[in-house]
């Protein structure tokens, strides 16, 4: 350090002196006025340097001190003792219920949803060099960033077959770290995980059933034996820890691969696990499903349709241009759409059950909610029963006045199959819009309305092959008659409406979600500007403003991802007492919580939530898992536990039973 | 940590900048005018100025390392040393091999991560953190609350009360054992280019603390293993899985394949067939079967040819009481929690180790061998010490002379039975738990004076010294050789890990390989003297002062060596192999076929090869191509014939042939 700074005073310090030190030789008065000339040079120069000197070094001299001091903050938080750091948290539940005397009983079995999930390289091509067994998908996701299509190339899937392309191959990561924080801090599992543990759970009696969540649900088992694997760790459990049932924890879409998986394992081999008729019954206690998509989100829809949600719609109307503007090439929303539209998972979300459930152009199930619980939180007490003018049955509807409208006034045509033009063939981008001529995608405007069982015609028409690939492996409508020999084939497996739940009088199925916060029912769209290549031709209107319409998008009751009908409807009508659809009478539960924000910013993510991640950190839902684990059953733990008007809203869903 | 910190650095000032800017910069800027006018920097100025310039320069070089295309490393490697050969992996893929066969991999002792579950006050915020393996980063900043954890109880063997560290499970359990450090990544990536993955790997962690038995007791890892196994076989169209065990894994695997097909509440169930329908072929690597010498001195003393190295370099800092640290005792006690490190207590006795006079591998100097390389075997091992004329049967001698003796001439006063006399432990050492507090002066003096102990003897003479901990230990573990292996008594678990007192599963078409580097000085006999008396020291320790004036040969810092891969000695980890189940020995009564690679070690050239692609070190070698090779063609299918047979450089053959065991 010594040398250096020496070598400083030479370069900036000693030029100048030397300049001006060797001109006080001399003698004469001439050389002296030149002497004074250069003196007075000399003092100049001395300042321009000062100057040039002052910048560069005072630049670095901040840049030191900052180092310094942030150095010296760090160091002194690493000496500070680890209780001393943080507030004083409230005892967690796990710690309460250990102090009531709990203990574990049954084997917990977590199921990851879509998107949550950690995935890892196992083979690539050049461009991810250096990337071998490193995360994809989850933690710091630094790669996006440094490759952004190399990445993009990689987490695709093929087009033709939902498998890998080839030469490329990535992996669920395996064991509790695939899901128990998705970045850093961003816990997912990991709160339930350590409530458990504190109860006494560890690596041997509890089970992360990572999958990979962008194949449909038979190809994880066609490609990496997942349900096979899940099977056998079921059954390891149950014998090790003494023949004990497990209690099945799934989340988001992992509650229909968890249905899927139901059907498989009892099914008989080639097609399924062949754990014969009697294995749920004997080997699972029960299911606590959270935050269940059983019936779909109309969040997929537009996922599909514009690879869009209200959050991009609430950014684009912030900032229009931004993400449509073709500077710098990116067009993220199109890239986006490719990747996603590759994943079959996504389709088993599409809304299930058609009109029947989600309403027709007229009326649906939600229309005479009380006025939602998110208007309650804003301190406005009105709780009047109003008859809503929202005609939530037309999930999409072009324009906000078509939304709006009487459906005897909407033009409706059946959606003719035009030819389709194959002349605009957009390179790059696969999004499937390429092929679609103008002309349909205005005849497409021209519907105005769909509804929940239209829609599936029209993701049809505007993305065939997509369709096509997925549908082998999911269906979105309702049984007339369950014991058709058609419905032992997979596809219906992740449908609640197209399956009877397997005989296991004992089991108990738990639905346990938020409410309290608004959540994406149906949208208005418009048809894009812009006539270039490659662009989506629809999009949120994100101008539309109404009564119980934001940024295009009417919202109602839900966990801010699954509006509260698709959540509890199976629970509350379609499976409760013995019906055709539970021809066992698995007894189900429902229970509510009811979202509360974070007091202060050090909750963080906050203990009362009920937002569809952030409730896995709920104390009352940990709570009510924790007990069920430990023994207790849904009668012990208070029944139902009701905030929303799902009851009223199944009521209205006239369904056969 | 300073990498983190750094690389941490750009976004926290961006997060600081808008606090401390405005008001700091213009105090900033004032003051350099100031200190201009003045023309003075003062000296706090200066090292702020220098630290900037360096954080400024690291930043740059961090952004141009990150710009940087992937491969640029590998491309300067090979501008100075030459074109590298191809990874074992990618060759492989271009001769066309594939997946065939499952693959379990079974991780040694200290190699696998521990993480904790639940523990005391002083470790909260760790939850699901690693304790072992990772950065270690908890030893420093709360050295004994770690030590506390990762102790087991003393009578038990099991989890203290309140503190729950559990394994880590999966591939990350013993990939990496320290950031950088490789166990089993090389072979993994390796496995992964011919076209493995997740689904037919699986890594068979466990607790490497306890005992075997204590394993499946508490954390059914038994039982996961077989269940593992049998669903890989199952999903991948019914071929049997390759096992590959590393170091203590080798005898943890031989415990499995004896649990797994024994009579369910001691065992597993799997019936008589288990074996031969589920297992193609189990390669160990640098197994330790007959135990390992390192093992007496870690349980002795907790030392290790290293420490005495250390400690004949720098006398003096390991035992000053300075700080109060007693790192030894402290490690001591800890370890002698452990029940594992007893199934690495020498097997066999003097039959297999050596008598007072004699030892298989006498005359025998593992440098001599490594001068003449081009010799033929049995050339080198004519080439003798005979100058010291090591006796590696005395396998722990007190005091050099009693080393080099004629045995008649060394006077032996038995210490079995000795009184132990006074207490030494007193009020001072009541923390540091190493039972050695408990013997007094008269049972050190016994145990010193009865000179000389031969691998038969040490069993009993840690019996002596530890006695609670042997107890624990000898219901879990057996040391010796076995006349009549069908005896009922040898249906006890705690023979399982024994091959001397095991009879294989009869699964004939099943393949054992033994693989293992040579070429390395490894530890086989020990000098011991006494530690000046003093109040909470272990009394003994190794005599670092002994030394051969020949550098080459075989006594150095006190430590016997001979050939062997620097922590399992040949003999060790080839005898099995050599001669116990070659052919059908009542040990091997189906006749498993046997198969022993050698792979002879080669230092890396530079430093730029890391920890070398040829080495023979015991955990090096999971990074050696050619083992890697054998391993992938095994995967793929191939047996051992066609890998090329028996690849042997040291005499195991011979020295197997001095072994005089019934078989």
């Amino acid at each position: 350090m010594a040398a250096i700074l020496r070598f400083r005073k030479l370069c900036f310090i000693e030029p100048t002196l030397k300049n001006c030190g060797s001109s006080e030789t001399p003698k004469d008065e001439k050389q002296e006025e030149i002497q004074t000339i250069t003196k007075q040079e000399c003092d100049k120069n001395k300042k321009k340097n000062k100057r040039g000197w002052k910048c560069i070094d005072s630049c670095c001299w901040f840049i030191g001190c900052m180092c310094t001091t942030w150095w010296l903050l760090l160091f002194l938080y690493h000496c500070l003792p680890a209780h001393l750091s943080g507030f004083k948290s409230p005892e967690s539940p796990g710690v309460r219920l250990k102090n009531e005397g709990l203990t574990p009983l049954h084997p917990v079995v977590l199921v990851p949803g879509i998107v949550t999930g950690g995935l890892e390289l196992w083979e690539g091509r050049p461009c991810s060099h250096g990337l071998f067994r490193k995360r994809l998908w989850g933690g710091s996701f630094a790669q996006i960033l440094q490759r952004p299509l190399c990445w993009l190339e990689h987490l695709s899937l093929d087009n033709e077959t939902g498998l890998d392309p080839p030469g490329i191959r990535v992996r669920p990561v395996p064991g509790l770290v695939a899901a128990d924080y998705f970045a850093p801090g961003y816990f997912v599992w990991a709160v339930l995980i350590e409530n458990l543990a504190k109860i006494g759970y560890e690596g041997k009696n509890m089970y992360m059933a990572a999958y990979d969540w962008r194949l449909s649900f038979q190809n994880t088992e066609v490609r990496d034996q997942a349900l096979s694997r899940l099977k056998i760790n079921i059954e390891l459990m149950y014998v090790t820890n003494g023949n004990k049932k497990v209690v099945v924890v799934p989340h988001s879409m992992g509650v229909i691969y968890f249905l899927h998986f139901l059907k498989w394992v009892e099914a008989p081999p080639p097609m399924g696990g062949g754990g014969g008729p009697g294995w749920c019954d004997k080997h699972i206690k029960a299911i606590m499903n959270i935050g269940p998509a059983f019936l779909g989100v109309p969040k997929a829809v537009s996922g599909m349709l514009s690879a869009e949600g209200k959050d991009v719609a609430f950014f684009r109307a912030m900032a229009p241009g931004v993400l449509d503007s073709e500077i710098l090439g990116l067009q993220t929303l199109e890239h986006m759409m490719r990747v996603g539209r590759t994943w079959d998972s996504v389709i088993s979300l599409l809304p299930k059950g058609g009109d029947t459930i989600w309403g027709d152009l007229d009326s649906s199930p939600e229309d005479i909610q009380t006025v939602s619980s998110y208007q309650r939180q804003n301190n406005t007490k009105h709780q009047i029963e109003i008859k809503q003018e929202t005609k939530y049955g037309r999930i999409i509807s072009f324009g906000k006045t078509a939304s709006e409208q009487h459906s005897s006034n909407l033009t409706t045509h059946d959606l003719v199959k035009d030819k389709l033009d194959s002349g605009m063939n957009c390179g790059e981008v696969w999004t499937e819009y390429g092929k679609i001529s103008r002309e349909n995608i205005m005849k497409l405007a021209d519907n105005k309305a769909y509804t929940a069982g239209t829609l599936i015609d029209l993701l049809r028409f505007v993305a065939p092959k997509t369709m096509k690939r997925a549908e082998a492996h999911f269906s979105h409508g309702i049984a007339s008659d369950l014991d058709d020999p058609k419905y032992s084939h997979y596809k219906y497996w992740s449908n609640p409406l197209e399956t009877k739940l397997p005989h296991a009088p004992d089991m108990e199925i738990y639905c346990l979600y938020g409410v309290g916060l608004p959540t994406e029912r149906s949208y208005v769209y418009k048809v894009s500007q812009s006539d270039k290549c490659n662009t989506i031709p629809f999009q949120i209107d994100s101008s539309a403003e109404g009564k119980w319409l934001r940024g295009g998008v009417y919202f109602v009751d839900g966990d801010e991802s699954v509006p509260v009908l698709s959540a509890g409807f199976m629970c509350a009508k379609g499976w409760r007492g013995k019906t055709r659809f539970n021809p066992s009478g698995s007894r189900t539960h429902i229970r509510e919580y009811r979202h509360k924000a974070p007091g202060s910013l050090l909750e963080g993510r906050g203990l009362e939530s009920g937002a569809h991640v952030d409730i896995m950190g709920n104390v009352a839902l940990i709570e009510d898992v924790l007990r069920v684990a430990a023994g207790a059953s849904g009668e012990e733990i208070g029944g139902d536990r009701i905030y929303s008007d799902i009851l009223k809203m199944a009521e209205r869903v006239n369904i056969k039973l | 940590m300073a990498v983190t910190r750094r690389r941490k650095q750009p976004e926290d000032e961006v997060q600081q900048h808008p606090d401390t800017k405005p008001d700091e910069d213009d105090d900033k800027e004032e003051k350099a005018l100031k200190k201009s006018k003045s023309k003075n920097y003062s000296c706090l100025d200066n090292c702020c100025w220098f630290v900037g310039c360096v954080c400024t320069a690291w930043w740059l070089l961090l952004f141009l390392y990150n710009a940087m295309p992937a491969s640029f490393p590998q491309f300067v490697t090979e501008a100075i040393t030459g074109p590298m050969p191809d990874p074992p992996g990618v060759k492989c893929l271009k001769e066309g091999l594939k997946v065939k066969h499952p693959v379990v991999f079974v991780p040694g002792i200290v190699t696998g991560g521990l993480e904790l579950w639940e523990g005391h006050q002083c470790m909260d915020g760790l939850f699901r953190k690693r304790l072992w393996g990772g950065t270690f980063g908890e030893v420093y900043k709360r050295p004994s609350c770690w030590v506390q954890h990762m102790s087991l109880d003393n009578k038990t063997g099991m989890d203290p009360p309140g503190i729950r560290v559990r394994p880590v499970s999966g591939l990350v359990a013993a990939d990496y054992f320290a950031p950088g450090y490789f166990v089993w990544a090389v072979l993994i990536a390796n496995l992964a280019r011919v076209g493995y993955e997740e689904k037919n790997m699986y890594m068979a962690a466990y607790d490497w603390r306890l005992s075997f038995q204590n394993t499946e007791v508490r954390d059914q890892s038994l039982s996961r293993i077989k269940s593992n196994i049998e669903l890989m076989v199952a999903t991948n169209g019914g071929n049997k899985a390759v096992v590959i065990p590393h170091s203590m894994g080798v005898i943890y695997f031989l415990h499995f394949m004896k649990w797994v097909e024994a009579p369910a509440p001691m065992g597993g169930g799997g019936g008589p067939d288990w074996c031969a329908k589920h297992i193609k072929a189990v390669m160990n690597i640098g197994g330790p079967f007959l135990g390992v010498p390192k093992a007496v001195a870690g349980l002795f003393s907790a030392e290790a040819k290293d420490i005495a190295s250390a400690r004949a370099l720098a006398p003096g800092v390991l035992d000053s009481d300075l700080f109060q640290i007693q790192t030894l005792q402290h490690l001591m006690r800890m370890s002698r929690t452990w029940d594992s490190t007893m199934s690495m207590i020498p097997k066999g006795g003097d039959t297999i180790w050596g008598g007072l006079d004699w030892s298989p591998e006498e005359g025998y100097c593992p440098s001599k061998r490594k001068n003449g390389k081009n010799v033929t075997e049995n050339e080198s091992t004519s080439q003798e010490c005979e100058a010291t004329h090591a006796n590696y049967g005395r396998m722990v001698s007190f005091g050099r002379d009693v080393a080099e003796a004629q045995s008649s001439e060394i006077e032996r006063i038995e210490f079995r039975g000795a009184v132990k006399g006074n207490s030494v432990a007193n009020h001072t050492c009541r923390d540091v738990w190493t039972e050695y507090h408990d013997m007094g002066f008269g049972g050190i003096k016994a145990v010193a004076e009865y000179k000389v102990y031969t691998a038969g003897e040490i069993v009993d003479m840690l019996e002596f010294v530890a006695p609670k901990m042997m107890e624990r230990g000898s219901a879990h573990f057996s040391f010796g050789i076995a006349e009549d292996l069908d005896d009922p008594k040898y249906e006890h678990y705690k023979y399982w890990s024994n091959p001397l007192e095991t009879k294989l599963p009869n699964a004939p078409d099943m393949e054992i390989y033994s693989m293992y580097g040579v070429g390395i000085p490894t530890e086989r006999a020990y000098i011991y003297k006494l530690t000046p008396a003093a109040e909470c020291y272990i009394p003994f320790r190794i005599d670092a002062s002994a030394k051969d004036k020949n550098e080459d040969c075989c006594l150095k810092d006190g430590v016997y060596t001979v050939d062997g891969d620097e922590t399992v000695p040949a003999l060790s980890a080839g005898f099995m192999c050599a001669k116990g189940w070659r052919g059908k020995t009542r040990f091997n009564p189906s006749g498993i076929k046997t198969h022993i690679r050698e792979y002879d070690h080669n230092p890396p050239s530079n430093f730029l090869e890391g920890r070398g692609t040829l080495s023979g070190a015991h955990v090096d070698i999971m990074g050696n191509f050619q083992l890697i090779e054998d391993v992938i063609r095994v995967a793929a299918g191939a047996t051992g014939e066609e890998l090329g047979g028996d690849q042997v450089y040291t005499g195991i053959f011979d020295w197997s042939e001095k072994i005089n065991l019934k078989l």
